[in-house]
Protein backbone atom coordinates (compact mmCIF):
# COMPACT_ATOMS: atom_id res chain seq x y z
CA UNK A 1 0.00 0.00 0.00
CA UNK A 2 1.01 3.62 -0.33
CA UNK A 3 1.81 5.40 2.90
CA UNK A 4 -0.32 8.36 1.92
CA UNK A 5 -3.39 6.20 1.29
CA UNK A 6 -2.92 4.35 4.54
CA UNK A 7 -2.57 7.56 6.52
CA UNK A 8 -5.66 9.05 4.91
CA UNK A 9 -7.65 6.15 6.27
CA UNK A 10 -6.03 6.34 9.68
CA UNK A 11 -6.74 10.05 9.76
CA UNK A 12 -10.48 9.42 9.49
CA UNK A 13 -10.37 7.65 12.84
CA UNK A 14 -7.89 9.86 14.62
CA UNK A 15 -10.37 11.84 16.71
CA UNK A 16 -8.33 13.61 19.41
CA UNK A 17 -5.37 11.25 19.46
CA UNK A 18 -1.83 12.55 19.80
CA UNK A 19 0.12 11.48 16.70
CA UNK A 20 3.86 10.90 16.42
CA UNK A 21 4.04 10.69 12.64
CA UNK A 22 7.66 9.54 12.24
CA UNK A 23 8.63 8.86 8.67
CA UNK A 24 5.06 9.32 7.53
CA UNK A 25 5.24 12.93 8.68
CA UNK A 26 5.59 14.51 5.23
CA UNK A 27 2.17 13.09 4.30
CA UNK A 28 0.62 13.46 7.71
CA UNK A 29 1.17 17.19 8.15
CA UNK A 30 -0.70 17.85 4.91
CA UNK A 31 -3.84 16.09 6.13
CA UNK A 32 -3.76 16.71 9.88
CA UNK A 33 -6.35 19.10 11.23
CA UNK A 34 -4.82 19.10 14.72
CA UNK A 35 -1.17 20.08 14.25
CA UNK A 36 -0.91 21.03 17.92
CA UNK A 37 -1.41 17.35 18.72
CA UNK A 38 1.21 16.18 16.22
CA UNK A 39 4.74 15.59 17.48
CA UNK A 40 6.89 15.81 14.36
CA UNK A 41 10.45 16.63 15.32
CA UNK A 42 13.65 17.39 13.47
CA UNK A 43 16.99 15.79 14.18
CA UNK A 44 16.00 13.19 16.76
CA UNK A 45 17.96 9.93 17.04
CA UNK A 46 17.11 6.66 15.32
CA UNK A 47 16.07 3.78 17.53
CA UNK A 48 14.10 5.77 20.09
CA UNK A 49 10.79 6.64 18.54
CA UNK A 50 8.83 3.86 20.23
CA UNK A 51 10.40 4.60 23.62
CA UNK A 52 9.51 8.25 23.23
CA UNK A 53 5.91 7.26 22.56
CA UNK A 54 5.98 4.98 25.59
CA UNK A 55 7.16 7.81 27.82
CA UNK A 56 4.42 10.04 26.51
CA UNK A 57 1.79 7.33 26.96
CA UNK A 58 2.87 6.85 30.58
CA UNK A 59 2.87 10.57 31.30
CA UNK A 60 -0.58 11.02 29.73
CA UNK A 61 -2.60 7.90 30.42
CA UNK A 62 -5.84 9.66 29.49
CA UNK A 63 -4.74 10.54 25.97
CA UNK A 64 -4.67 8.14 23.05
CA UNK A 65 -1.22 8.00 21.45
CA UNK A 66 -0.80 6.92 17.82
CA UNK A 67 2.79 6.20 16.86
CA UNK A 68 3.88 5.78 13.24
CA UNK A 69 7.12 3.90 13.63
CA UNK A 70 9.38 2.44 10.93
CA UNK A 71 11.17 -0.86 10.71
CA UNK A 72 14.66 0.64 10.58
CA UNK A 73 13.95 2.49 13.80
CA UNK A 74 12.49 -0.57 15.52
CA UNK A 75 15.51 -2.66 14.59
CA UNK A 76 17.77 -0.15 16.31
CA UNK A 77 15.97 -0.44 19.64
CA UNK A 78 14.20 -3.78 19.74
CA UNK A 79 14.32 -3.94 23.53
CA UNK A 80 11.78 -1.13 23.60
CA UNK A 81 9.14 -3.70 22.63
CA UNK A 82 9.77 -5.53 25.90
CA UNK A 83 9.58 -2.34 27.95
CA UNK A 84 6.32 -1.35 26.27
CA UNK A 85 4.88 -4.81 26.92
CA UNK A 86 6.08 -4.58 30.53
CA UNK A 87 4.46 -1.21 31.21
CA UNK A 88 1.38 -2.10 29.14
CA UNK A 89 0.14 1.42 28.35
CA UNK A 90 -3.50 0.88 27.38
CA UNK A 91 -3.46 4.15 25.40
CA UNK A 92 -0.61 3.30 22.98
CA UNK A 93 -1.24 2.31 19.33
CA UNK A 94 2.05 1.35 17.75
CA UNK A 95 1.99 1.28 13.93
CA UNK A 96 4.99 0.59 11.80
CA UNK A 97 5.42 1.62 8.20
CA UNK A 98 7.38 -1.35 6.92
CA UNK A 99 8.89 -0.45 3.56
CA UNK A 100 11.57 -3.18 3.92
CA UNK A 101 14.36 -0.64 3.50
CA UNK A 102 16.14 2.47 4.69
CA UNK A 103 14.28 4.72 2.28
CA UNK A 104 15.67 7.92 3.71
CA UNK A 105 19.22 6.89 2.84
CA UNK A 106 18.48 5.61 -0.65
CA UNK A 107 16.56 2.39 -0.15
CA UNK A 108 19.10 -0.14 1.05
CA UNK A 109 17.35 -3.26 2.47
CA UNK A 110 17.15 -3.63 6.26
CA UNK A 111 18.52 -6.93 7.65
CA UNK A 112 16.39 -9.85 6.51
CA UNK A 113 14.00 -7.33 5.00
CA UNK A 114 11.65 -9.73 3.22
CA UNK A 115 11.29 -12.40 5.87
CA UNK A 116 11.28 -10.69 9.24
CA UNK A 117 7.85 -10.48 10.93
CA UNK A 118 7.57 -7.45 13.16
CA UNK A 119 4.10 -8.38 14.34
CA UNK A 120 5.54 -11.61 15.71
CA UNK A 121 8.42 -9.77 17.38
CA UNK A 122 5.90 -7.55 19.15
CA UNK A 123 3.76 -10.52 20.08
CA UNK A 124 6.80 -12.39 21.35
CA UNK A 125 7.82 -9.38 23.41
CA UNK A 126 4.45 -9.55 25.11
CA UNK A 127 2.13 -7.09 23.37
CA UNK A 128 -1.40 -8.25 24.12
CA UNK A 129 -2.47 -7.54 20.56
CA UNK A 130 -0.59 -7.52 17.27
CA UNK A 131 -1.68 -7.26 13.63
CA UNK A 132 -0.09 -7.24 10.18
CA UNK A 133 -1.51 -5.86 6.92
CA UNK A 134 -0.26 -6.10 3.35
CA UNK A 135 -3.32 -4.67 1.63
CA UNK A 136 -5.02 -1.34 2.05
CA UNK A 137 -8.53 -2.83 1.89
CA UNK A 138 -7.77 -5.15 4.73
CA UNK A 139 -6.23 -2.35 6.78
CA UNK A 140 -9.19 -0.16 6.04
CA UNK A 141 -11.78 -2.65 7.21
CA UNK A 142 -10.00 -3.35 10.49
CA UNK A 143 -8.62 -0.02 11.62
CA UNK A 144 -11.66 1.22 13.49
CA UNK A 145 -11.87 -1.93 15.62
CA UNK A 146 -8.14 -1.84 16.26
CA UNK A 147 -8.29 1.69 17.60
CA UNK A 148 -10.97 0.55 20.01
CA UNK A 149 -8.88 -2.28 21.43
CA UNK A 150 -7.12 -1.66 24.73
CA UNK A 151 -3.43 -0.96 24.12
CA UNK A 152 -0.67 -1.53 23.70
CA UNK A 153 -1.56 -2.63 20.19
CA UNK A 154 0.97 -3.30 17.44
CA UNK A 155 0.12 -2.88 13.77
CA UNK A 156 2.62 -3.64 11.07
CA UNK A 157 1.75 -2.33 7.59
CA UNK A 158 3.67 -3.05 4.39
CA UNK A 159 4.14 0.19 2.48
CA UNK A 160 5.89 1.12 -0.75
CA UNK A 161 9.27 2.75 -0.21
CA UNK A 162 9.64 6.42 -1.10
CA UNK A 163 13.37 6.51 -1.55
CA UNK A 164 15.31 9.70 -1.17
CA UNK A 165 18.69 9.87 -2.77
CA UNK A 166 20.10 13.34 -2.25
CA UNK A 167 22.75 14.69 0.07
CA UNK A 168 21.19 15.75 3.35
CA UNK A 169 22.11 19.41 2.94
CA UNK A 170 20.13 19.75 -0.31
CA UNK A 171 16.92 18.19 0.99
CA UNK A 172 13.91 20.30 1.79
CA UNK A 173 12.58 19.81 5.30
CA UNK A 174 8.90 19.03 5.47
CA UNK A 175 8.63 20.13 9.11
CA UNK A 176 7.24 23.62 9.32
CA UNK A 177 7.86 24.31 13.03
CA UNK A 178 10.97 24.16 15.21
CA UNK A 179 11.15 21.46 17.92
CA UNK A 180 10.69 24.19 20.55
CA UNK A 181 7.52 25.41 18.85
CA UNK A 182 6.13 21.88 18.47
CA UNK A 183 6.56 21.30 22.21
CA UNK A 184 5.13 24.69 23.21
CA UNK A 185 2.07 24.20 20.99
CA UNK A 186 1.62 20.69 22.32
CA UNK A 187 1.85 21.68 25.97
CA UNK A 188 -0.57 24.54 25.44
CA UNK A 189 -3.06 22.23 23.75
CA UNK A 190 -2.87 19.57 26.47
CA UNK A 191 -2.65 21.72 29.56
CA UNK A 192 -0.95 20.60 32.75
CA UNK A 193 -0.61 16.93 33.58
CA UNK A 194 -2.84 15.60 36.35
CA UNK A 195 -0.73 14.89 39.44
CA UNK B 1 34.20 10.85 59.11
CA UNK B 2 32.33 7.92 60.56
CA UNK B 3 31.82 4.70 58.68
CA UNK B 4 28.15 5.66 58.18
CA UNK B 5 28.95 8.98 56.54
CA UNK B 6 31.49 7.39 54.25
CA UNK B 7 28.72 5.70 52.30
CA UNK B 8 25.94 6.94 50.14
CA UNK B 9 22.78 5.39 51.49
CA UNK B 10 19.95 4.47 49.16
CA UNK B 11 17.42 6.08 51.54
CA UNK B 12 19.09 9.45 50.99
CA UNK B 13 18.96 9.06 47.22
CA UNK B 14 15.27 8.08 47.22
CA UNK B 15 14.47 10.99 49.54
CA UNK B 16 16.25 13.40 47.17
CA UNK B 17 14.36 12.08 44.17
CA UNK B 18 11.05 12.53 45.97
CA UNK B 19 11.91 16.02 47.19
CA UNK B 20 12.72 17.02 43.64
CA UNK B 21 9.33 15.87 42.42
CA UNK B 22 10.54 12.91 40.38
CA UNK B 23 7.67 10.84 38.99
CA UNK B 24 9.47 8.13 36.96
CA UNK B 25 12.84 6.41 37.23
CA UNK B 26 13.97 5.18 33.82
CA UNK B 27 16.74 2.75 34.49
CA UNK B 28 18.95 -0.21 33.78
CA UNK B 29 20.72 -1.77 36.76
CA UNK B 30 24.41 -1.42 37.47
CA UNK B 31 26.53 -3.54 39.74
CA UNK B 32 25.54 -1.92 43.01
CA UNK B 33 22.01 -0.58 42.68
CA UNK B 34 19.97 -3.46 44.03
CA UNK B 35 19.32 -1.91 47.45
CA UNK B 36 18.20 1.26 45.74
CA UNK B 37 15.98 -0.78 43.43
CA UNK B 38 14.29 -2.54 46.33
CA UNK B 39 13.55 0.79 48.02
CA UNK B 40 12.28 2.41 44.84
CA UNK B 41 10.02 -0.54 44.12
CA UNK B 42 8.25 0.03 47.43
CA UNK B 43 7.90 3.76 46.87
CA UNK B 44 4.44 4.54 45.48
CA UNK B 45 5.53 7.98 44.28
CA UNK B 46 8.15 6.57 41.91
CA UNK B 47 7.19 4.61 38.80
CA UNK B 48 10.05 2.44 37.55
CA UNK B 49 10.52 2.08 33.80
CA UNK B 50 13.06 -0.64 32.98
CA UNK B 51 14.80 -0.32 29.61
CA UNK B 52 16.74 -3.02 27.77
CA UNK B 53 19.37 -0.63 26.48
CA UNK B 54 20.40 2.72 27.94
CA UNK B 55 19.92 4.71 24.74
CA UNK B 56 16.22 4.01 25.06
CA UNK B 57 16.26 5.63 28.50
CA UNK B 58 16.82 9.01 26.86
CA UNK B 59 13.93 8.71 24.40
CA UNK B 60 11.64 7.33 27.11
CA UNK B 61 12.56 10.18 29.44
CA UNK B 62 12.01 12.70 26.64
CA UNK B 63 8.48 11.35 26.08
CA UNK B 64 7.75 11.52 29.79
CA UNK B 65 9.07 15.05 30.03
CA UNK B 66 7.19 16.35 26.98
CA UNK B 67 4.08 14.79 28.53
CA UNK B 68 4.63 16.82 31.70
CA UNK B 69 6.07 14.14 34.00
CA UNK B 70 9.46 14.45 35.73
CA UNK B 71 11.72 11.50 34.97
CA UNK B 72 15.23 10.76 36.15
CA UNK B 73 17.61 8.37 34.39
CA UNK B 74 19.62 5.88 36.46
CA UNK B 75 22.33 3.99 34.56
CA UNK B 76 26.01 2.97 34.71
CA UNK B 77 28.85 4.89 33.02
CA UNK B 78 29.08 2.08 30.46
CA UNK B 79 25.44 2.69 29.53
CA UNK B 80 25.95 6.44 29.39
CA UNK B 81 28.58 5.93 26.70
CA UNK B 82 26.24 3.59 24.85
CA UNK B 83 23.66 6.40 24.77
CA UNK B 84 25.56 9.14 22.94
CA UNK B 85 23.37 9.60 19.88
CA UNK B 86 20.17 9.09 21.85
CA UNK B 87 21.11 11.82 24.29
CA UNK B 88 21.96 14.09 21.38
CA UNK B 89 18.77 13.42 19.47
CA UNK B 90 16.24 13.09 22.28
CA UNK B 91 17.53 15.16 25.18
CA UNK B 92 19.69 17.89 23.63
CA UNK B 93 17.64 18.36 20.43
CA UNK B 94 14.40 18.67 22.42
CA UNK B 95 15.81 20.71 25.36
CA UNK B 96 14.86 18.11 27.94
CA UNK B 97 15.83 19.08 31.52
CA UNK B 98 16.82 15.60 32.66
CA UNK B 99 19.05 14.50 35.52
CA UNK B 100 21.12 11.42 34.71
CA UNK B 101 22.40 9.50 37.73
CA UNK B 102 25.40 7.51 36.63
CA UNK B 103 27.09 4.70 38.54
CA UNK B 104 30.78 5.55 38.24
CA UNK B 105 32.23 2.08 37.77
CA UNK B 106 35.95 2.10 38.40
CA UNK B 107 36.07 5.43 40.24
CA UNK B 108 38.89 5.68 42.76
CA UNK B 109 40.79 8.40 44.57
CA UNK B 110 43.81 6.16 44.92
CA UNK B 111 46.29 5.62 42.12
CA UNK B 112 45.21 4.98 38.56
CA UNK B 113 41.98 3.26 37.72
CA UNK B 114 42.34 0.37 35.30
CA UNK B 115 38.70 0.46 34.32
CA UNK B 116 38.14 1.98 30.88
CA UNK B 117 34.51 2.71 31.84
CA UNK B 118 35.95 5.17 34.38
CA UNK B 119 38.74 6.45 32.14
CA UNK B 120 36.41 7.59 29.37
CA UNK B 121 33.26 8.78 31.13
CA UNK B 122 34.33 12.32 32.04
CA UNK B 123 35.86 13.05 28.60
CA UNK B 124 32.63 11.67 27.13
CA UNK B 125 30.43 14.03 29.16
CA UNK B 126 32.74 16.93 28.37
CA UNK B 127 32.54 16.16 24.65
CA UNK B 128 28.76 16.62 24.84
CA UNK B 129 29.11 19.66 27.10
CA UNK B 130 27.17 17.94 29.86
CA UNK B 131 27.68 19.47 33.29
CA UNK B 132 28.24 16.91 36.04
CA UNK B 133 28.49 16.63 39.82
CA UNK B 134 30.35 13.88 41.67
CA UNK B 135 28.83 12.38 44.79
CA UNK B 136 30.70 9.94 46.98
CA UNK B 137 28.77 9.88 50.26
CA UNK B 138 25.75 11.26 52.11
CA UNK B 139 27.46 14.59 52.70
CA UNK B 140 27.54 15.14 48.96
CA UNK B 141 23.85 14.38 48.52
CA UNK B 142 22.75 18.05 48.22
CA UNK B 143 24.49 17.99 44.86
CA UNK B 144 21.60 15.89 43.58
CA UNK B 145 19.28 18.85 44.13
CA UNK B 146 21.81 21.18 42.51
CA UNK B 147 21.72 18.95 39.46
CA UNK B 148 17.94 19.24 39.27
CA UNK B 149 18.18 23.03 39.58
CA UNK B 150 20.84 23.20 36.89
CA UNK B 151 18.82 21.01 34.51
CA UNK B 152 15.75 23.20 35.00
CA UNK B 153 17.72 26.40 34.55
CA UNK B 154 19.51 25.28 31.40
CA UNK B 155 16.82 22.93 29.96
CA UNK B 156 19.58 20.41 29.33
CA UNK B 157 20.69 17.06 30.68
CA UNK B 158 22.86 17.27 33.81
CA UNK B 159 24.75 14.27 35.20
CA UNK B 160 25.37 13.08 38.75
CA UNK B 161 28.32 10.71 38.90
CA UNK B 162 27.93 8.29 41.78
CA UNK B 163 31.53 7.70 42.73
CA UNK B 164 30.77 5.20 45.42
CA UNK B 165 29.98 2.43 43.10
CA UNK B 166 32.11 -0.38 44.42
CA UNK B 167 30.36 -0.18 47.75
CA UNK B 168 27.69 2.35 46.91
CA UNK B 169 24.12 1.86 47.96
CA UNK B 170 25.05 -0.93 50.34
CA UNK B 171 23.89 -0.59 53.88
C1 LIG C 1 22.21 5.94 14.53
C2 LIG C 1 21.96 6.25 13.09
N1 LIG C 1 22.46 5.43 12.14
C3 LIG C 1 22.23 5.69 10.83
C4 LIG C 1 21.52 6.80 10.46
C5 LIG C 1 21.31 7.12 9.00
N2 LIG C 1 19.91 7.00 8.63
C6 LIG C 1 19.10 8.08 8.50
S1 LIG C 1 17.57 7.68 8.03
C7 LIG C 1 17.93 6.04 7.97
C8 LIG C 1 16.92 5.05 7.54
C9 LIG C 1 15.66 5.03 8.35
O1 LIG C 1 14.94 3.86 8.05
P1 LIG C 1 13.47 3.63 8.56
O2 LIG C 1 13.39 4.05 9.97
O3 LIG C 1 13.05 2.26 8.21
O4 LIG C 1 12.60 4.70 7.74
P2 LIG C 1 12.56 4.92 6.14
O5 LIG C 1 13.72 5.81 5.81
O6 LIG C 1 12.63 3.60 5.48
O7 LIG C 1 11.26 5.62 5.91
C10 LIG C 1 19.26 5.82 8.32
C11 LIG C 1 19.90 4.50 8.37
C12 LIG C 1 21.04 7.64 11.49
N3 LIG C 1 20.33 8.73 11.25
N4 LIG C 1 21.28 7.32 12.79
Amino acid sequence: MRTEDMLKILHQYREDAIVIPGRGGNHWIKMSTKPERDLAFRGTAMGGRSSFALGLALARPDEKIILLDSEGDILMGLGALATIADKRPSNLYHFILDNECYATTGGQPVPNAKKIRYDLLAQGAGYPSSHAFDELDDFSSNIEAILNEPGPVFVSAKVEPENVNEPIATRRRWQTRSNEQVIVDFKNALGPRAA
Amino acid sequence: MTEEQALLSPEVVVQDLKENGVTHVVWLPDSETNFLYMLMKEEPKLDLVPVGREGNAFSTAAGLSVGGAKPVILIQNTGMMESGDSMRGWALALNIPIVIMIGYRGWTRHGKTQDTAAIYIEPFLNAFNIKYFLIENNDDAPRISWAFEEAEKTQRPVAVLIGDEYHGFHR
